[in-house]
C-alpha cells in the first residue's frame, strides 16, 4: 500500500466527513433545544441544493446572489414546518415528535419530487473544476470551499452559544426548560430559532456539496442518516466533538472502502453507530452527564 | 305471437350485426404499464407512445380495415396488480395481445398467465430471465444487457486492452452488468483485476478509483444509472486518472453529459441504443429515418424528447401490427406472425425473431459512441 494512495483515502474522507459535520450539527441544535430528532434535517441539505438550482436557473441569478436566496428560501420551510407541525402539538411527547419529523420529511420530499421532478440535477461548482495536487493525492477547489465553510460555521456557532444573548438563552433551554422559562426566555422562540438555525445550515450543506455530488429530490435520506452517525459519535454535542465524529465517519468510510472492500462502505458507517450506541450513548468523546451544547 | 316472434328476429338481427361489428371493427390491443410509481420512467413514455402509435393507425385506416383499439392500463410497478390486471385482459377486455408490462419483476409474475390463457405478450423489460430461456408466448422488445457488454469488450479486444476493473452499481442494473462482464470477459480471454461497487446513492467514489488506481488496469467499466456514473466520471477527472473508461447504455443520453459536464466526459466511450445518438448516424443507416421521424412526432405531441423507453413500446407495437398485418389477428396468428419477424426496422434495432430467440436483437442494436465536446461521435 502506497503512501499517495493513503492520503487520497483520507484527503477523499476528510472531505465527505466535513458535509457528516454539518449536517449532525444540524440534527444536535435541535436536540439540544427540543428534545427531539429531526428527521428531516437531510430534507434541507436537498432544499438547498434545489432552491440554488431554481435560482440560477429560473431566477437567472449569479451564483452569489442564488446562494443566500437558497439559504433563506430553505430557513423559510424550516421555519414553517416547526410553526406548522412542531408547535401545534398537544402532547409533545418525544415519540410524538419524532413521528412527525419523519412524516414532514417524506411530504417534504414528496413535494420536491413534484416541483423539481424524479432527475438529478448538475450544480456548477463556485470555483471551477480543475484539479490541486497535495503530494501525490488530488482535491478539487470545491473540497477547499466545504472545509472553509465547515470552518467558519463552527466558529460563528461557537461565537453564538457563549457570546450573544440568544445563543446563552438557548443553551439554557437545552439545561432546564422549566427554569429557563421562569427566569423569562421565551422557550418556544429558542424553539424555532433552533429550526431557522439547522435549516440553514442544511441548507448550507446541500449548497456546498451540490457541484460534487449532483442533486435530486431523494438525496436527503442518505445524507441525513450519515449526518446523524456523526452526531451520535459526537454525543449530540453542537462544537466541535460532533465536528471530530463526521470527520471520523468520513475517512473510515473511505478508508474501509479503499482497503478493505467498497461494498461495505454503508455497513462501516453504520456499525460504528450501533457500536457507540451500545458502549458510549453518550458519545465518543463526551462523559456520561456532560454539557450538551 | 307476432310481437314476440319480431322481438325474438330483432334480437337475433341486433346480436349478429354485434358479431359482425366486432369481427370487422376493431382490434383489441392490451397494454400493462408502470404510468405511476417508482418505474414511472418507463411506464409514462411507454403508455404515451402506444397512444400516439394507435392514434396515428388509425388515422391511417387501421389495420387491414380493422380499427385498434388500446386497452392501457396502470400497473404503478407493482407484480400483483399487473397479474390481476392482465387477467382482466384476456378475460373482461378480451384483447388478442399483451404489449408491457415495463419491469422485469412484473414481467416474469405475468407470463404464467399469458401461458395459461394462450395469448401472445411483447414485454418491455430488459431482464434475460424474460426470454432465457424461451416461454412459447413472451417475446421481449430491451435488448439483452450482455450485447452491450459484447459491445465493450468487442471494442477493447479491437484496442488490445487486456485487464479490465469493473465498478459496478449495488442495484439490480449493477449486479445484472456485472455478471454479464464478469462470464464473457472469461469467455473471451480478458483478467477482471479489481471488482468494485458503489451504492445507488453514493456521493463520492475516489476511494474506490484510487485502489483501481494503485491496480493500473487496461480499462475501467462502470456499470450504473445516472447519477453515480457522473459523480465517478468527475472523480476521475479529479484524480487524474488516464485509464480509458466505459460506461455502460444506462447513460446513453444527454442528461449524463450535462451532469457530468461536457469536460469531464471528454473522451468516454460507451455502447449507446440508436434513439438517443440518431444525429449522429449516417443518413443511411436503416433507422434513421424511422428514429427521426419518432422524436420528432413525439416531441411535437408531447414537448419532451422521446425516451429509448417510449422506444421499447413503439418495437412492441410495431412487432405487434406487422405480425397483424401480414398472419392475422387471433392470438394465435399474431404469436406466429412474430414469431416469424424477419429484419423489421424498428426503434431499438433490426428485429429478426426465430423459434429459438424471442428477443431478436443483434450487436447492431447498439453502436460503440465516443463523447466529444459535449456531444456523441461514433467510433470507428
Amino acid at each position: 500500500m502506497q503512501f499517495d494512495q493513503i492520503l487520497q483515502y483520507t484527503l477523499s474522507g476528510l472531505s465527505t466527513g466535513a458535509i457528516y459535520a454539518l449536517i449532525g450539527i444540524g440534527f444536535s441544535i435541535i436536540y439540544n433545544a427540543t428534545g427531539i430528532i429531526n428527521f428531516a434535517q437531510g430534507e434541507f441539505v436537498m432544499l438547498g441544493g434545489l432552491f440554488t438550482l431554481s435560482c440560477l436557473e429560473f431566477l437567472k441569478l449569479p451564483l452569489w446572489a442564488a446562494i443566500p436566496c437558497a439559504i433563506a428560501a430553505s430557513t423559510l420551510v424550516g421555519m414553517l414546518f416547526e410553526r406548522l407541525a412542531i408547535r401545534p402539538l398537544r402532547q409533545p411527547t418525544p415519540i410524538n415528535l419524532v413521528i412527525i419529523t419523519i412524516g414532514g420529511s417524506i411530504l417534504i420530499r414528496g413535494l420536491a419530487m413534484l416541483v423539481w421532478g424524479k432527475d438529478t440535477h448538475a450544480v456548477p461548482s463556485f470555483s471551477g473544476d480543475t484539479p490541486i495536487a497535495i503530494g501525490g493525492a488530488t482535491i478539487l477547489p470545491q473540497h477547499l470551499w466545504i472545509f472553509a465553510i465547515t470552518l467558519i460555521i463552527i466558529a460563528v456557532n461557537k461565537v453564538y452559544f457563549y457570546h450573544t444573548i440568544s445563543g446563552k438563552a438557548m443553551r439554557a433551554c437545552s439545561y432546564n426548560r422549566r427554569a429557563a422559562g421562569l427566569v423569562g426566555i421565551d422557550v418556544r422562540r429558542m424553539v424555532m430559532f433552533s429550526f431557522i438555525i439547522s435549516s440553514a445550515m442544511g441548507a448550507v450543506a446541500g449548497i456546498i456539496i451540490a457541484p460534487l455530488t449532483m442533486t435530486a429530490y431523494d438525496v436527503g435520506v442518505m445524507l441525513g442518516l450519515k449526518g446523524f452517525c456523526a452526531a451520535i459519535i459526537g454525543g449530540m454535542s453542537s462544537g466541535l466533538s460532533t465536528v471530530i465524529g463526521g470527520l471520523l465517519l468520513g475517512v473510515l468510510e473511505s478508508l474501509g472502502a479503499g482497503l478493505i472492500s467498497s461494498g461495505y462502505k454503508d455497513a462501516i458507517a453504520f456499525i460504528i453507530l450501533l457500536l457507540i450506541l451500545f458502549f458510549r450513548p453518550q458519545g465518543l468523546f463526551g462523559k456520561a452527564d456532560s454539557e450538551r451544547v | 305471437m307476432k310481437k314476440m316472434s319480431l322481438l325474438f328476429s330483432s334480437i337475433c338481427l341486433s346480436l349478429v350485426c354485434a358479431t359482425v361489428s366486432f369481427a370487422s371493427g376493431s382490434i383489441r390491443i392490451g397494454a400493462l404499464f408502470a404510468v405511476t410509481g417508482p418505474a414511472s420512467f418507463l411506464g409514462e413514455p411507454e403508455k404515451k407512445t402506444l397512444e400516439l402509435l394507435v392514434k396515428e393507425t388509425n388515422e391511417k385506416g387501421g389495420i387491414n380495415g380493422q380499427k385498434l383499439e388500446a386497452v392501457i392500463y396502470d400497473t404503478g410497478g407493482d407484480a400483483t396488480k399487473a397479474v390481476q390486471l392482465a387477467t382482466k385482459l384476456i378475460k373482461d377486455d378480451k384483447v388478442s395481445i399483451i404489449l408491457g408490462p415495463s419491469t422485469t419483476g412484473e414481467s416474469m409474475a405475468v407470463i404464467p398467465v399469458v401461458e395459461k390463457w394462450k395469448i401472445p405478450m411483447i414485454s418491455c423489460a430488459a431482464g434475460i430471465k424474460i426470454t432465457d430461456p424461451v416461454k412459447h408466448w413472451v417475446f421481449k422488445t430491451p435488448a439483452n444487457d450482455h450485447i452491450a457488454a459484447e459491445k465493450i469488450l468487442n471494442y477493447m479486444a479491437s484496442k488490445k486492452q487486456k485487464s479490465i476493473a469493473l465498478l459496478t452499481v449495488t442495484d439490480g442494473f449493477g449486479a445484472s452488468g456485472r455478471e454479464q462482464i464478469k462470464a464473457l470477459a472469461k469467455k473471451k480471454g480478458f483478467v477482471i483485476v479489481a471488482d468494485e461497487v458503489y451504492g445507488p446513492k453514493d456521493t463520492d467514489m475516489t476511494a474506490q478509483l484510487t485502489k483501481i488506481r494503485g491496480i493500473k488496469p487496461d480499462a475501467i467499466i462502470c456499470w450504473g444509472t445516472n447519477p453515480g456514473p457522473a459523480v465517478i466520471t468527475k472523480n476521475v477527472k479529479q484524480l487524474g486518472l488516464k485509464t480509458p473508461l466505459y460506461m455502460s447504455h444506462g447513460v446513453a443520453s444527454k442528461k449524463y453529459i450535462e451532469l457530468a459536464s461536457a469536460d469531464s466526459a471528454e473522451g468516454i466511450m460507451l455502447p449507446a441504443g440508436k434513439l438517443a445518438i440518431y444525429d449522429a448516424l449516417p443518413k443511411s443507416d436503416a433507422q434513421y429515418k424511422l428514429l427521426k421521424g419518432y422524436d420528432q412526432t413525439y416531441k411535437k405531441t408531447y414537448g419532451t424528447e422521446a425516451s429509448t423507453f417510449g422506444g421499447y413500446a413503439y418495437d412492441a407495437f410495431l412487432l405487434a401490427t406487422s405480425a397483424i398485418k401480414k398472419s392475422g389477428s387471433t392470438p394465435e396468428k399474431i404469436r406466429a406472425g412474430i414469431e416469424q419477424t424477419k429484419k423489421l426496422v424498428s426503434i431499438s434495432g433490426v428485429f429478426t425473431m426465430t423459434p429459438k430467440d424471442h428477443n431478436g436483437l443483434d450487436l447492431t442494436a447498439f453502436e460503440m459512441v465516443k463523447i466529444v465536446k459535449g456531444d456523441w461521435s461514433l467510433i470507428k
